[in-house]
């Protein structure tokens, strides 16, 4: 038995065909033991933390994060005896999982009693946070993947088709999915042709091999019209569509200079909101340009004291202070359309809009309304760390109340916020810019900003919705003043 | 959640001995273990039936073997279906307590009808934790004599080993086997999210009628997959008893000693002549309903983290440690069994054959039949036409 062993993405959930990547947790070189866990997995059941299989030390990673895996695909490549000298060569070439039913006595030798959290379930709230989730805005269920069934007859699994000696003609790579591996070799998924029998025997009848075509029926499969074309000659070969699909999937252009790229995680679940909400919350977007001056000195003053010495403060925390402030003011603004009833809520679960290399999250400080203003800062700080490093959970993103979202750190004005669904308001807070300003009379420069309340028609009229805006501009054009006659 | 009128039962409800404070809070919650590993001498149930254990250091000793070596062996499943080597698993963790604390509280003669998430009793039954693993590596039907064992197999269908539980129960009565303190009771486990099953509800009215000497043992852990309890019911699971007319009681299903003595108490009354009655071990799931399932997309980490405040071998260990009834020699070497059987464990999981296809065939009839043999003789042929049919 070699002392590679390769370990394949498991089925993790009764029937699934595919998990994506999310976050390594060893890299190559790294000593492990058995049942550390060493990836997270999201399928589209649940995002869990794989165990690792053996102990020993990772000679390979075949799949990096944000990569859609097939199941039985090999991820990950465990030297079960590194301490056995350097390998030699024959024992390098990957062995195919599935064989190795016993467990080296090394890795028996290595089983540590797991401690208490070992004990949690991956992917339980209170174990490792399984991070890097697909993004909501609202509700829970993150899906980037199709939960799709096992096709009944086993398609050629990837490693049948890297090993030495494959049974049956492996048959092209499927062009629909382009899924590179790390080493730039294209890997075969599933290599199965989808098409009706019908259109099967039509092929037949005109001597057409599917597998040299593209399908440009649903889900990538073959209809008659595309036998038809083939048969009369009009298609291209198999060859330059293999090779378009492979250029682009390494991000370039193909000879159309165009790029396809598939909808799906974040950029999904963001369209689906989006137009949700564009389409059923009657927006309406009032501006309102403040002079923040008194708020950037007062924001400086904060700094200056010792016990905000070691807290990031930005003119975020003024907004988001504005914001919760003015809602205890004119707490309509703080509901949700529900039919035949508005909710109103008493807490405020507070959104902030998050750029993440994932894309568009958007997190919230729940309760925000009962945070000291240093408490405030914290969880503000908290959740932009979170949500960078791309761990924010699908908890952290459900249940927002009200949104603020800061467009000024990308240097512009200001813009119209669509509401994410369920909201009813959402604060856009545009770049501080020093301008011209009329300031006692006289023209100076100040640092002014402009800020966009999107708000739903349906439950806050115009009036009400000014009346909101103007207060956040009251409080960021003299907080303390706010302050004092507010609370 | 009111404690309210129950509807026309009159209940004596005499105050607790010594009044507990805590998590649970509630007045209803039978406890002889806090949280924090505190002894409570005796406890009432909502009948005004005292409820306290004595057991020797020994067994005190045993059951923390028990709760840690239950939870290990979980604990390796759970990891050997994340590499794929089981098809499924459903978790116990969180319950270890209700599971060993009634699992222990059976005797020999008693007849126990598991959900797919029992693997504590079914461990305290003295059944090889192998037997589970097979069924969900789909090797095999999960493969023990439930006769040998008193132990039904597994039933996945939700709620209808309550039913198989009454009809087995009646059969105690029928064969005269109750009245005496070595007669014969039933017990059947379920979840919080049966009780809304037809199956259960008939089951209670069946059970209730005729009298028979069944353990009615809910594990409440607080969720069916992803439906909280208050979307099962208005009020506590165990006041549905009254209804039905047999008694219920609920109890910290987190405390493996309470869950003894109730477990203890309610099958004597069974097997006594005395009737049905409904046990609700208020637990919750730590982990996820099954491996196919991601709770993080329906609970809160804090609710989380309350519970594991109240982890039920925590508690022990605590009281363990505290009362002097064991040293940490004592507790290193129970983790080093669990270690080494956890171990064990995966290794004959890893080894375990795949079955002969044509097994399917057995164990359908008692005696064979003409018509199955018929079609194994074809099955055989068929496997035989493959090339090298060394399958």
């Amino acid at each position: 038995m070699s002392r590679i062993k390769t370990f394949n993405l498991p089925d993790l959930g009764e029937g699934l065909t595919e998990g994506e990547i999310l976050a390594w947790l060893v890299k190559v070189g790294d000593t492990i033991e058995l049942n550390q866990p060493i990836v997270e997995v999201e399928t589209a059941k649940a995002a869990v933390e794989i165990p690792a299989k053996w102990a020993g030390q990772v000679q390979a990673i075949h799949h990096q994060e944000g990569t859609t895996v097939e199941v039985g695909t090999p991820i990950i490549a465990i030297d079960t005896d590194p301490g056995a000298g350097p390998l030699d060569a024959p024992s390098t070439t990957a062995t195919p999982g599935g064989d190795l039913p016993t467990p080296s006595a090394a890795s028996l030798a290595a089983v540590e009693v797991a401690p208490a959290e070992g004990m949690v379930e991956p992917g339980l709230i209170g174990g490792a946070a399984p991070g890097g989730r697909t993004a909501v805005l609202v509700g829970y269920g993150p899906r980037t993947t199709a939960a799709k069934r096992r096709p009944r007859k086993g398609a050629v699994p990837a490693q049948a088709v890297a090993a030495p000696a494959p049974v049956a003609p492996a048959p092209p790579p499927a062009p629909v999915a382009p899924a590179p591996a790390l080493d730039g070799r294209g890997a075969a998924t599933g290599g199965l042709v989808l098409a009706k029998p019908p259109v099967r025997k039509l092929a037949k009848d005109l001597g057409v091999d599917l597998s040299t075509l593209t399908g440009s029926g649903p889900l990538g499969s073959i209809t008659r019209e595309d036998v038809q074309r083939a048969a009369s000659g009009a298609v291209a070969a198999a060859e330059p569509i293999t090779a378009t699909a492979v250029a682009t999937s390494a991000a370039s252009f193909g000879a159309d200079r165009e790029q396809r790229i598939p909808v799906k995680g974040v950029r999904k679940l963001t369209a689906e909101n989006m137009s949700r909400s564009a389409f059923t919350a009657p927006h309406v977007t009032e501006f309102l340009t403040v002079d923040v001056t008194r708020a950037m000195k007062a924001l400086d003053r904060l700094r200056g004291r010792r016990e905000w010495r070691d807290v990031r403060v930005s003119p975020l925390l003024l907004v988001a202070k504005a914001v919760l402030l003015a809602v205890k003011r004119h707490p309509m603004v703080n509901s949700t359309w529900a039919g035949d009833e508005i909710v109103v809520k008493e807490y405020v679960n507070l959104g902030i809009a998050a750029a993440t290399e994932r894309g568009l999250i958007v997190p919230n400080v729940k309760d925000a309304g009962r945070l000291s203003l240093r408490e405030l800062a914290d969880a503000l700080n908290d959740l932009v760390q979170t949500a960078k490093s791309g761990r924010t959970s699908p908890a952290d993103m459900s249940g927002g109340t009200l949104t603020i979202t800061n467009v000024g750190v990308f240097g512009v004005d200001t813009g119209t916020p669509i509401l994410p669904p369920g909201e009813s308001a959402i604060l856009a807070f545009g770049a501080v810019r020093e301008m011209p300003w009329v300031h006692k009379g006289k023209v100076k420069p100040r640092q002014v900003t402009t800020l966009g309340l999107s708000f739903d028609h349906r439950i806050i009229d115009g009036e009400l919705g000014s009346k909101f805006l103007r207060d956040i501009g009251d409080f960021l054009a003299d907080p303390e003043a706010a302050l004092l006659a507010w609370t | 959640m009111a404690k309210g009128d129950p509807g026309g039962t009159t209940r004596s409800r005499r105050p607790a001995p010594r009044s507990k404070k805590g998590a649970a809070g509630s007045p209803e919650l039978v406890q002889l273990l806090t949280p924090d590993g505190e002894r409570i001498d005796s406890a009432t149930g909502p009948d005004g039936t005292e409820y306290r254990v004595d057991f020797t250091d020994e067994e005190y000793r045993g059951l923390y073997r028990d709760l840690v070596m239950v939870r290990k062996l979980d604990a390796e499943a759970t990891a050997l279906q994340r590499q794929g080597e089981l098809g499924l698993w459903a978790s116990l963790l969180g319950q270890e307590a209700a599971q060993v604390g009634s699992g222990r509280a059976l005797r020999t003669q008693d007849m126990a009808f598991p959900t797919y998430r029992e693997h504590g009793v079914l461990y305290c039954r003295g059944i090889d934790p192998i037997m589970p693993l097979g069924l969900f590596r789909g090797v095999d039907q999960g493969g023990w004599d439930p006769n040998e064992f008193k132990f039904n197999m597994y039933t996945i269908v939700i709620g209808a080993q309550t039913l198989h539980a009454t009809g087995y129960a009646m059969g105690i009565t029928m064969d005269g086997k109750i009245g005496t303190d070595d007669g014969e009771a039933a017990i059947a486990y379920f979840g919080d999210g049966a009780t809304s099953q037809g199956d259960v509800n008939e089951a209670f009215v069946w059970a209730s009628v005729f009298n028979a000497p069944l353990v009615f043992f809910c594990q409440n852990n607080q969720y069916a997959i992803s439906e909280p309890l208050e979307r099962q019911t208005r009020v506590p699971l165990y006041q549905r008893a009254a209804g039905f007319g047999f008694p219920g009681v609920r109890v910290d299903g987190n405390d493996v000693l309470a869950s003894y003595a109730v477990t203890r108490t309610a099958l004597d009354n069974a097997r006594h002549g005395q009737g049905p009655s409904l046990i609700e071990a208020y637990t919750y799931r730590m982990g996820a309903h099954t491996t196919s399932d991601d709770p993080t997309r329906y609970r809160i980490a804090s609710e989380v983290e309350s519970w594991q405040a109240k982890d039920p071998i925590t508690r022990v260990k605590a009281f363990l440690d505290k009362q002097q009834i064991a040293d940490a020699a004592f507790f290193a070497e129970v983790d080093e069994q669990a270690r080494r059987e956890s171990v064990h464990l995966r290794e004959r999981v890893l080894n375990m054959p795949n079955p002969e296809p044509v097994t399917m065939f057995d164990h359908v009839y008692p005696n064979g039949s003409p018509l199955l043999d018929e079609q194994r003789a074809t099955f055989n042929r068929y496997m035989e036409s493959f090339e090298g049919s060394a399958h």
